[in-house]
């Protein structure tokens, strides 16, 4: 038998599946990708057909290690790392999925988290989270409301509901298991105890005859059909953390897509803001204690370069924002707050929409192309800045990651605007790399956290090179734009 | 304005003619809509075909607008669009050969560096996307000069930057055809004493080279005794060739 050399990951995301597998230095061997239907039944709801993400998943798996000219005994573990929220039943006997899976964009449940609005300090309190149709425990109670025959089943037991690490964990080994970041976005769990909490099952009206059992993040929760050990699950978002050896408190990394995502680690303590971030739970290893995570959502930042391509046309692809900003020296006196569907993270104000402002007859396009990049700039140092607030720490570099750190001017504009340096790591696939790190932790391929850092390397750096009165103007600029985007929506 | 030439202002009437709808048009409608007799139609059209502007259908004889004309406007790659598609392939290359990795591109006489990955030892160094590379002493350059869709010569004279620079315009075209030849291009200590280069062309849907590719190290490393390790050119080319496959898609 050949001996073991690879660790593979799934990364079941919102648009696509895909498998990679690492070796030992954590580079990429190799990739497989499908992805699945968005379907759209009415405005607003986003749904997935669980029965297919299953079998792509299945097909990417066994094309990443076949392909690559791999046999399953050198896989020496798998990790999973999913979308987050999104909620699929089945039930329990066939193991069928009961309704189309709701996708964590999806808008259904607004009126439900307004009804459920007397109850908003105690999820604050208990699960680390604002009421908001974001995450799953609305969706659970939206679905169980539509159909009395279904709360019954679920109440017995016979309909279960789970994230897709559940899903991909019970289709893989045929447990009911959930990890406890997955679990830390359900608005069920305490992040406190890190079990289901009464009161908050009470208040959200879900039974927990349906709830998976809520594990650490890594250990090995059974074996592939193949032999494999399943050995980790996290949510895309903590994988990420993971990935860029984000192992003490205060380091944080940025992972820039259509919207961002930041996350500090913030130490064996949750911290429950008062700045408008979520509390979650970062990783958890075996039976070592949780790894909690401050967590900042921006809506709109790649999204904003692709609506200047498609919307305005004024690029024919998102990497020429760079070229058409660079053909100005500065923003020409313009900032663009995109707050598209109002502003997300600190501010969560949902009647804000977005603004263009500091026009004048010199401002060009170029200048618009600037003000874009700035936007991403300054809604990271918004969040930065809450998170230093809530943490108490201060962040030293930033560890930037995702499709937007090939654009360098706007590297360099984050570097200048939070005044810290900003590192984009070697291996760009930090995603599933932090559960491939993980399953790999769990089935000692690696021994420690230490060798894994010691896998972590610098690909690029960018330092701040303006001046503080400089960055103070501008931020008050910022400030000053964010303000007029408040109060459009008449509610 | 001064003097035309009139057969390319028929071909022009001709191309405008061609694109104005979605339908082929064959000599006859051509003629008549320009007023111009079919024998003199036919020469410029067999030019245009000549040339891949116009394309004739091989059933009907009628024209249509040409894929390469198609392609003329949206032909040129921004380097920001081909750093976004390579950097995945360059952190690769990086990691596997231990080394640092570059993307060149043409730039006005000098090789523009428009990526560069830290070499993975997490040692001091500093980006230097932005900066220029002189063309013919450097292995980023030599690709991108043997490769040169244009053909154009270097002109002298070339500056020395180390006693090993190729300074002859002569031995500096043996070379570059010896780049063509075995389709990567070295750095001896050409332009900064104890270090070496390796890179190869990365090109785009069409063939042409749009960039260069490759690492950086010390000589010690790349090429111990003065003679490179092969291990290190075929990542260079395999990073090459990954791009370029991935442009072509």
């Amino acid at each position: 038998m050949p001996r073991p050399h690879y660790v593979a990951a799934i990364d079941q995301g919102t648009t696509s599946s895909r498998c990679i597998v690492f070796d030992q230095a954590g580079n990429i061997i190799s990739v497989a990708q499908r992805e699945h239907r968005q379907i759209f039944p009415k405005p607003g709801w986003v749904e997935h057909d669980a029965t297919e993400i299953w079998q792509n998943v299945e097909a990417v798996l066994a094309e990443a290690v076949s392909g690559a000219g791999l046999e399953d005994g050198q896989i020496a573990a798998l990790g999973i790392t999913n979308q987050r929220e999104t909620t699929v039943l089945w039930e329990r006997a066939t193991g069928r999925p009961v309704r189309p899976a709701i996708v964590w964009q999806d808008t259904r449940t607004d009126a439900l988290t307004h009804a459920l609005a007397e109850h908003a300090s105690l999820f604050r309190e208990k699960a680390g989270l604002p009421l908001a149709t974001y995450f799953s425990g609305p969706k659970i109670r939206w679905l169980l409301d539509q159909d009395p025959g279904l709360r019954e089943r679920a109440e017995r037991g016979e309909v279960l509901f789970g994230t897709m690490d559940s899903w991909l964990l019970w289709n893989l080994t045929g447990r009911h298991l959930t990890d406890v970041t997955n679990a830390s976005r359900t608005m069920l769990m305490n992040i406190h105890t890190l079990g289901w909490d009464d009161d908050l099952l009470a208040a959200m009206g879900v039974p927990r005859a349906m709830l998976p059992e809520i594990r650490p993040s890594a250990e090995v929760y059974g074996h592939t059909r193949d032999g494999v050990p399943v050995a980790s699950a996290l949510g895309d978002q903590q994988a990420a953390l993971f990935g860029q050896t984000c192992f003490a408190p205060g380091e944080t990394k940025s992972t820039y897509g259509s919207g961002s995502f930041l996350l500090m680690n913030t130490g064996q303590e949750p911290v429950v803001s008062k700045h408008g971030l979520l509390t979650t739970v970062g990783y958890r290893i075996g039976d070592g204690p949780a790894t909690y995570a401050l967590e900042g959502a921006i809506a709109v930042t790649g999204s904003l370069v692709q609506w200047l391509r498609d919307n305005l046309g004024l690029i024919s692809s998102a990497a020429e924002i760079e070229t058409l900003a660079k053909t100005v020296d500065d923003n020409g006196g313009c900032y663009f707050v995109p707050a598209f569907s109002g502003l997300f993270a600190p501010h969560w104000r949902s009647d804000a929409r977005g603004v263009i402002a500091g026009l004048t007859g010199f401002v060009n396009k170029g200048h618009i192309a600037r003000a874009v990049l700035e936007a991403t700039a300054w809604q990271t140092r918004e969040v930065v800045d809450a998170m230093n607030a809530d943490s108490g720490l201060d962040l030293t570099t930033l560890r930037a990651d995702g499709g937007m750190t090939a654009d360098n001017l706007l590297m360099q504009t984050l570097a200048d605007v939070l005044a810290v340096p900003v590192i984009r790591p070697m291996v760009a696939e930090t995603t599933a790399l932090g559960a491939a790190y993980a399953a790999g932790l769990a089935t000692g391929y690696w021994p420690d956290l230490d060798s894994l850092r010691a896998n972590w390397h610098k690909a690029a750096e960018w330092r701040p090179a303006i001046d503080e009165a400089a960055r103070e103007r501008e931020y008050r600029n910022w400030k000053k734009a964010v303000a007029r985007t408040l109060d459009w929506v008449e509610q | 304005m001064g003097d035309t030439i009139q057969s390319v202002e028929r071909a022009a009437a001709i191309l405008r003619l061609l694109a104005s709808g979605p339908r082929q048009l064959g000599v006859a409608e051509l003629a008549r809509a320009l007023g111009l007799p079919k024998g003199t139609l036919h020469g410029i059209l067999r030019t245009l075909v000549h040339v891949g502007f116009v394309e004739q259908d091989d059933t009907t004889g009628k024209y249509r607008l040409g894929a390469t004309l198609l392609h003329l406007g949206s032909s040129y790659l921004d380097v920001n669009e081909l750093r976004t598609r390579s950097i995945n392939w360059a952190d690769a290359l990086a990691g596997r050969s231990r080394e640092s990795a570059w993307i060149g591109t043409p730039h006005e006489g000098h090789v523009l560096v428009i990526h560069h990955v830290f070499r993975p030892d997490d040692s001091m160094q500093t980006l230097q996307v932005g900066t220029y590379l002189p063309l013919h002493a450097s292995a980023l350059g030599k690709v991108l000069l043997a490769y040169d869709p244009y053909g154009e010569s270097i002109t002298p004279p070339l500056q020395a930057h180390t006693k090993r620079t190729l300074t002859d315009p002569a031995r500096l075209e043996a070379e570059l055809a010896q780049v063509r030849a075995r389709g990567w291009a070295a750095e001896m200590e050409e332009l900064t004493e104890g270090e070496v280069a390796i890179a190869a062309p990365i090109r785009d849907a069409r063939g042409l080279a749009v960039g260069a590719i490759g690492i950086r190290g010390a000589v010690e490393r790349l090429a111990p005794g003065g003679d490179l390790h092969m291990e290190f050119v075929s990542y260079v080319r395999d990073a090459a060739r990954a791009i370029t496959r991935d442009l072509a898609r």
